[in-house]
């Protein structure tokens, strides 16, 4: 069931549920940062309406910034504007940001610990019909290497909204990167609402999603990103099946919730991991390593397994690519298999 | 700023000399790093921190200093010799150049050495990193009280990312931003002009909406023309063009690319000492 205890959006299972994309939860979310702190700046390259950054462009030209088609100086100029206290929002499809810019990044933006937040729209197989070249499916695993960088991955709009907000909040001195310099992916299609404005919501921290009725849970589901409604209509499905699992929403993938991935592992012995990235250096990997570390369990990786993507509509490519929630269900059904064989 | 009168011009000359010295001794101690382009650039970097930066090494984070932005990084031996000459650190410091736990890492690191503005090292970002603070600076209507001023090499003009940062400064009309570049005329595999050719590299500057003056980097009067000059733009980004020999001071070394990475040996450095000293006890 539900774990209402995060005051999650009742109608997750109506088929009415709405539907919003996750970006325009960024957007709303920098309008709202841009009003809360003068200094927030925001720069994109050449894809104002698609980033969403109209909202804050209209209300702040003067602090909006437009780069062109240039993402190497995108990040660059938001590194220097950084360095005289502005907040700099950079934005474009993850593909070229931090698609193309991944050496500026790292060294003018991590190494030089300037707090910019990268933006990348539009990320994840369900860009759809334009094609494998649109498709950043890499972006995680490019971003988490970086010391010093924060990655998040918001599961809806209203997470997005939130996590924007978060972002512009002072660098905690105690810890190595919350929140400095951060990467923030975020996707096209529209996406059920699964929290609520009364959600609960910290970097760094995941959540339960969803728990069994009773006792414990067999697997436990960890997804991020814009495919947690199909992990949580999984969990649904494979609930009717008297198969007891429990859905974590990793948004958050640095800094990771080690011990919570942990406690994860120790209740149920087998996790599933879900999300809309090469299954090569994602989340997926992530919590591998975590496991890896401290307590080994079987895994099964849901994800693009290192291919390119092609054109088509969003559900069919998740269909096509095995990231839907049969494939989930079968995920969830094969680590149970190995867990007791 | 007035004219510079000859005892100034004699002090930089010196400052220049103390400059290079150190940062012979500072390489042969490395055992690695780059020769030609900070002696090259000795003569600037005197100019600009015994001249004309607004700076107190007695005070590294004053608000309203000029920041000087040294976007190839690789350059350091003269960034780091100029800051301890002029009180930011001792100069006993530069021998740990390069060397494990030290501040002053082969390419320049804020983390470590906190008086250093930026961390470089790839190039072609210290432009736009350049172009940023400006703009900021002219959001928050600063852009009179400090300049920013970006040190770069002519190498990496090659680097598309300089040349996605010089239409952005020339679209902003920032013209409280400075570049300089070396125009030392050699990268690591040759003559700029072989390996990438960038002339006619004024047009290309100017045709980019920048304010262009070309000078001679060794000529203190013509630095302080040239300066006087770009304080005075109000419409535009502005570009010095500076006409350097790499490894100038000492004659073995200068308009050699192969010194362009390579640091002297224990002899090397000992003949360049010397060289260096003897033009330093000229009157």
């Amino acid at each position: 069931m539900l774990n209402q205890k995060l005051k999650l959006n009742p109608k997750i299972f109506n088929e009415d549920v709405e539907q919003i994309p996750i970006r325009k939860g960024f957007g709303i979310g920098l309008l709202k940062a841009g009003e809360e702190n003068e200094n927030v700046i925001a720069l994109c390259a050449d894809l104002v309406e698609s980033t969403q950054m109209n909202l804050f462009a209209e209300k702040f030209p003067k602090r909006f910034i437009e780069m062109g088609v240039a993402e190497q100086n995108l990040v660059t100029v938001a590194s220097g504007m950084s360095a005289m206290g502005k907040i700099p929002f950079c934005s474009s499809y993850a593909m070229f940001s931090p698609g193309r810019n991944w050496e500026q990044i790292r060294t003018t933006i991590a190494y030089n610990d300037r707090k910019v937040i990268i933006v990348g729209s539009h990320a994840g197989i369900s860009v759809g019909p334009d094609g494998g070249t649109h498709q950043a499916l890499e972006d995680i695993a490019l971003m988490r290497v970086i010391p010093n960088m924060d990655v998040i991955s918001p599961c809806d709009a209203i997470e997005a909204k939130k996590v924007t907000l978060e972002l512009i909040k002072t660098k905690n001195p105690a810890s190595l990167s919350l929140s400095g310099p951060a990467y923030l992916r975020l996707a096209r299609e529209k996406t059920p609402i699964i929290t609520t404005e009364e959600t609960p919501y910290e970097i760094g921290k995941s959540q339960i999603y969803w728990i069994p009725d009773i006792g414990l849970a067999q697997v436990g589901i960890i997804v991020t990103g814009s495919l947690t409604h199909r992990a949580l209509l999984a969990a649904k499905e494979l609930e009717s099946r008297g198969i007891k699992t429990k859905v974590m929403n990793l948004s958050s993938i640095v800094p990771i919730d080690k011990e919570a991935i942990v406690s994860l592992a120790k209740e149920c012995k087998a996790i599933v991991t879900v999300e809309e990235h090469q299954v090569n250096g994602g989340m997926g990997s992530a919590v591998a390593e975590v496991l890896a570390g401290n307590y080994p369990v079987p895994i099964e990786f849901i994800g693009v397994q290192n291919l390119f993507g092609q054109s088509g509509t969003p559900d069919e490519l998740i269909k096509h690519y095995h990231m839907d929630v049969p494939d989930i269900i079968l995920a969830v059904e094969k680590v149970l298999k190995r867990k007791t064989s | 700023m007035i004219s510079l009168s000859d005892e100034k011009i004699k002090e930089l000359k010196i400052k220049a000399n103390d400059i290079r010295q150190s940062i012979i001794s500072m390489l042969v101690e490395a055992k690695s790093g780059h020769t030609a382009g900070p002696l090259g650039m000795a003569d600037i970097f005197a100019f600009l921190y015994f001249y004309i930066l607004k700076h107190n090494p007695k005070d590294p984070s004053w608000e309203d200093r000029d920041r000087l932005i040294l976007s190839n990084g690789h350059i350091c031996p003269v960034l780091y010799a100029s800051m301890a000459h002029s009180g930011y650190f001792p100069i006993e410091e530069l021998n740990t150049l390069r060397k494990l736990g030290s501040r002053l890492q082969g390419h320049p690191h804020r983390e470590y050495l906190p008086f250093v503005e930026n961390s470089s090292g790839p190039l072609g970002s210290g432009l736009s990193q350049s172009a940023g603070m400006a703009l900021a600076d002219k959001i928050d209507g600063k852009e009179n009280s400090r300049y920013i001023y970006c040190l770069m090499s002519d190498g990496e003009l090659n680097e598309g990312n300089s040349w996605e940062a010089i239409m952005f400064a020339g679209k902003n009309k920032l013209n409280n931003l400075i570049a300089i570049v070396d125009r030392n005329n050699i990268q690591i595999d040759g003559n700029t002009e072989k390996v990438m050719p960038l002339e006619p590299l004024a047009d290309k500057w100017r045709s980019f909406n920048w304010y262009v003056i070309e000078v001679n980097g060794h000529d203190f009067k013509d630095l302080n023309e040239a300066f006087k000059d770009a304080h005075e733009v109000f419409n535009k980004p502005v570009v010095i063009i500076a006409h350097t020999i790499p490894g100038k001071g000492v004659k073995e070394f200068e308009g050699d690319y192969k010194w362009h990475g390579m640091p002297p040996n224990k002899e090397q450095g000992e003949m360049a000492l010397n060289e260096l000293r003897e033009i330093g006890s000229r009157p």
